[in-house]
């Protein structure tokens, strides 16, 4: 018993500090790609890297027009692109608070002149990607960097506010594995761990669905798993809201194109906000979160 | 391995086809399918090799007929024998070895579900992989199945096996949990507390992975290979990369294969510390889980401080690692490892002392050495039974060679051996990492990309903090990849808890299956 007195008060508290979350911990995150513009030269190459189709290009020959389209949605973040580039135009920036409740917000558009890609010597024509013509339309993007990455504290005292002013209570949570890589859980449970510690936040996660105001989605939705989640939904009291968490989640991300994966939880109930991340860092679960009690209007409660 | 072959061919004459060396360290024999169980007998008994896995291939367009390998090793010798079989389409059976070599169980019904071949005798022919609101007679790993096509549901139920008689209930568990663990379902038949009979139905995860990976470039592969089994991103990377790199006869500089051992062991520490927190808080003992927690958390710190992520997933690529260690990072990688190491002997120490923690671990969960090995356990899972097995120390790969480790093996079987394994296990990786750190020659980290070989297969393992990881890589006549097989550890040691619980009361399940650490995406794929 002494030890353990002993040995706990000489862990001290390990809850963040400024010093934790150091700034050389941010820099040498990978987080989101961001492309810079006055670099790219819309060649194409970083569109042959990616392994999941997050980075699609349409031709259009008759108005001279080559259009991208980076869906933050199916990114994994693995870096394919990144290296590709001849132009040294894609950089990871390190954000990770990307949450958003429509998956439109997480795309970004840019076009180019056809015939001045054409110049580049790295060019690709758009028929080395027959199944990327179909991808046209490009929901519109214009909000640049999403949100400041807050620190645990802020961003978990305001969900505190939010959450007594929503429930008047705790916030509780049931998680769903819809046929993850298990990924996703090492960090939803790492949200219970003494540093990032979500209870003190109000946030609880419990056994059941029947005493959840939300559902945390992980996972492509697999065949196999997707009556299970419609019925845990359907076990939830209203109002329920539902997150999807991770790139799986949204899109089916790696597993979209398989036999065995419905491809995105929004394909089997309503989801209010999506968290990519393969998987998302902690803090952008706890911002996520709060990012949608933000958006809930107070009739729904 | 010679003496092998000599054997077989004297023993077996012209029912060996033939035989060919194949590339890096395997042997191949080619043989007819009908004396395939007194061959495997053979080679079992009489040359105790060991049988690791077997990897069905729709190979109609090449060879005109389905194939099927059969792999073992020699633990005396750093080789691996590869059986061949032809399977011809329209008689689609092969013997089931199943009763001779029950680890054969789920391999050969994953082999009858996905490519639609019959194992002959086998005693629980019942769907596995695919549910059974999956059609008769679709098999998504033949090649005339697209990947993509959704396929309707038909109607269909899974029957369980029944325990009857007064006073037996069944419990039904999952898919999905009370706790943040992934899918799968248990059912228990139990008379008051004692489990009598437990019955697991997985294959809720099946994302099609290994059909997905075939077509896919090498550099895309590794991509879904850390997509397998979340926390076991490196592992399954290295497996992946270590038998891409075979196929294209391609050279990892030594600094990166360093590197390569420096995230392997950092990925078995986060592994091992959840696992004894998991343990510790199963048996209700918060102390020991939130300070293993708490040191967790600080190594994955470390890992995005070091790699970008933190799961190290994209630090390991074709023919290298993604980025070097630079000495300033080596500097203070060693300082935190070592405190780290201070840390986690501090609270091991404590843990030891628990009464209420080692009451719960101790003759729980037993499983002993006979069934582990006929059953073929794999890592800490074997280890704790007795069973002294490390592809580190049997096969080396990587850097392993260059360096001098224990490999702690109790022969408990129960949840205090399992823990103590890991616990010793976490300290040897502690001492390699610094020991790499310290050893590393300068140079590339990153060798020369080159194509894959054509029609060729090899096979890329690692001891990944579950256990042995096989990645088997079939490429076709063009050197794309026309067959990935994933043999993860968890397939191979899932059906062990069915035995692990046995006489066992219901609440120490948690403990039995946390000690165990089990994947379910690694299982499922």
């Amino acid at each position: 018993m002494f030890r353990i007195l002993r040995k706990n008060i000489k862990t001290k508290v390990v809850r963040p500090t400024p010093e934790t979350f150091s700034r050389e911990l941010q820099e040498n995150s990978r987080g989101v790609p961001e492309i810079d513009f006055s670099k790219c030269t819309g060649c194409g190459k970083c569109v042959l890297a990616c392994p999941t189709q997050a980075l699609k290009m349409t031709d259009c020959p008759e108005e001279d027009r080559r259009s991208f389209l980076l869906s933050r949605g199916s990114c994994i973040f693995c870096g394919l692109c990144e290296s590709a580039c001849p132009h040294q135009a894609i950089a990871f920036s390190g954000a990770c608070n990307l949450a958003a409740s429509t998956k439109a917000e997480l795309n970004k558009k840019a076009t180019f002149p056809l015939s001045v890609c054409r110049k580049d010597a790295a060019f690709v024509a758009g028929a080395a990607h027959p199944g990327q013509e179909k991808t046209g339309e490009a929901p519109d993007f214009s909000r640049g960097a999403f949100f400041d990455r807050l620190t645990v504290e802020e961003s978990g005292l305001k969900l505190k506010n939010k959450i007594q002013s929503l429930f008047g209570r705790s916030l509780h949570i049931r998680e769903v594995d819809a046929g993850s890589c298990n990924g996703c859980e090492v960090e939803v449970s790492n949200l219970s761990n003494p540093i990032y510690d979500v209870e003190r936040f109000g946030i609880h996660f419990v056994a059941s669905p029947r005493h959840a105001d939300m559902i945390l989605v992980t996972g492509p939705v697999t065949r196999a798993m997707e009556l299970a989640l419609v019925k845990t939904y359907e076990a939830m009291p209203s109002p329920r809201l539902v997150v999807a968490c991770g790139t799986c989640a949204i899109s089916g991300g790696i597993f979209q194109d398989s036999y065995s994966v419905t491809g995105g939880v929004d394909h089997a109930v309503p989801v209010d906000l999506y968290i990519p991340g393969c998987p998302p860092h902690p803090l952008a679960i706890i911002h996520g979160i709060l990012t949608l009690l933000d958006k809930v209007p107070h009739d729904k409660k | 391995m010679k003496t092998v072959i000599d054997g077989l061919k004297e023993k077996f004459g012209d029912k060996i086809h033939k035989v060919w060396d194949g590339c890096g360290k395997q042997v191949h024999v080619s043989v007819d399918r009908v004396f395939l169980l007194e061959i495997v007998a053979f080679l079992v008994r009489d040359h105790e090799l060991r049988f690791l896995f077997l990897a069905g291939s729709d190979t109609r367009r090449e060879t005109g007929a389905f194939t099927i390998d059969y792999v073992f090793s020699r633990s005396s010798q750093d080789k691996f024998l590869i059986l061949q079989t032809r399977i011809e389409e329209k008689e689609p059976r092969f013997p089931s070895l199943t009763h001779f070599l029950p680890q054969a169980n789920w391999q050969e019904r994953e082999v009858q579900d996905l490519l639609g071949l019959e194992p002959i005798g086998h005693p629980d022919p019942r769907r596995l992989v695919l549910h059974e609101d999956w059609p008769q007679g679709v098999f998504p790993l033949r090649k005339d199945f697209e990947c993509s096509s959704k396929i309707p549901r038909v109607a269909g139920d899974y029957v369980f096996d029944r325990v009857e008689g007064e006073g037996i209930f069944e419990i039904p568990v999952g898919p999905v949990h009370a706790g943040i663990i992934e899918p799968g379902h248990f059912r228990f038949s139990v008379m008051g507390e004692s489990v009598i009979k437990l019955e697991i139905r997985h294959f809720y995860t099946h994302k099609g992975t290994e059909k997905s990976g075939e077509g896919k470039s090498p550099e895309h592969l590794i991509c879904l290979a850390e997509r397998i089994s979340g926390d076991n991103s490196v592992a399954h990377a290295v497996a992946c990369a270590q038998a891409l790199e075979v196929l294209g006869g391609m050279e990892v500089p030594l600094r990166a294969q360093m590197i390569r051992v420096i995230y392997l062991e950092l990925e078995r520490l986060h592994n091992h510390m959840s696992d004894i927190a998991g343990i510790s808080l199963d048996a209700a003992f918060s102390f020991g889980a939130s300070q293993l927690m708490r040191l967790k958390e600080s190594l994955l710190n470390l890992n995005e401080r070091l790699t970008g992520t933190r799961l190290l997933r994209s630090a390991v690529i074709l023919g290298g690692v993604c980025r070097d260690i630079s000495e300033a990072e080596k500097g203070w990688l060693i300082e935190t490892i070592k405190k780290s190491e201070e840390d986690f002997d501090e609270i091991v120490k404590i843990l030891g002392q628990v009464d209420s923690l080692i009451d719960r671990a101790e003759t729980t969960g037993q499983i002993k050495k006979e069934i582990a090995e006929t059953l073929g356990a794999v890592g800490p899972v074997a280890r704790a039974s007795g069973v002294d097995r490390d592809l580190r120390r049997d096969h080396p790969y990587a850097a392993y060679r260059d360096f001098s480790f224990k490999v702690p093996v109790f022969t408990g079987g129960d949840v205090e051996s399992r823990m103590n394994v890991k616990i010793q296990e976490a300290y040897e990786s502690f001492k390699m990492i610094c020991d790499a750190l310290a050893s590393m020659p300068p140079g590339p980290v990153r060798g020369a990309l080159k194509p894959l070989a054509r029609s060729r297969a090899a096979i890329g393992y690692v001891e990944s903090p579950r256990g042995e990881c096989f990645h088997w890589i079939l490429t076709d006549k063009h050197g794309m990849i026309s067959r990935w097989k994933v043999q993860s550890p968890s397939f191979s040691n899932w059906p062990l808890i069915e035995y692990a619980v046995l006489e066992n009361i219901v609440p120490d399940f948690p403990l039995i299956n946390k000690s165990m650490n089990l994947s379910y995406s690694g299982n499922d794929r």
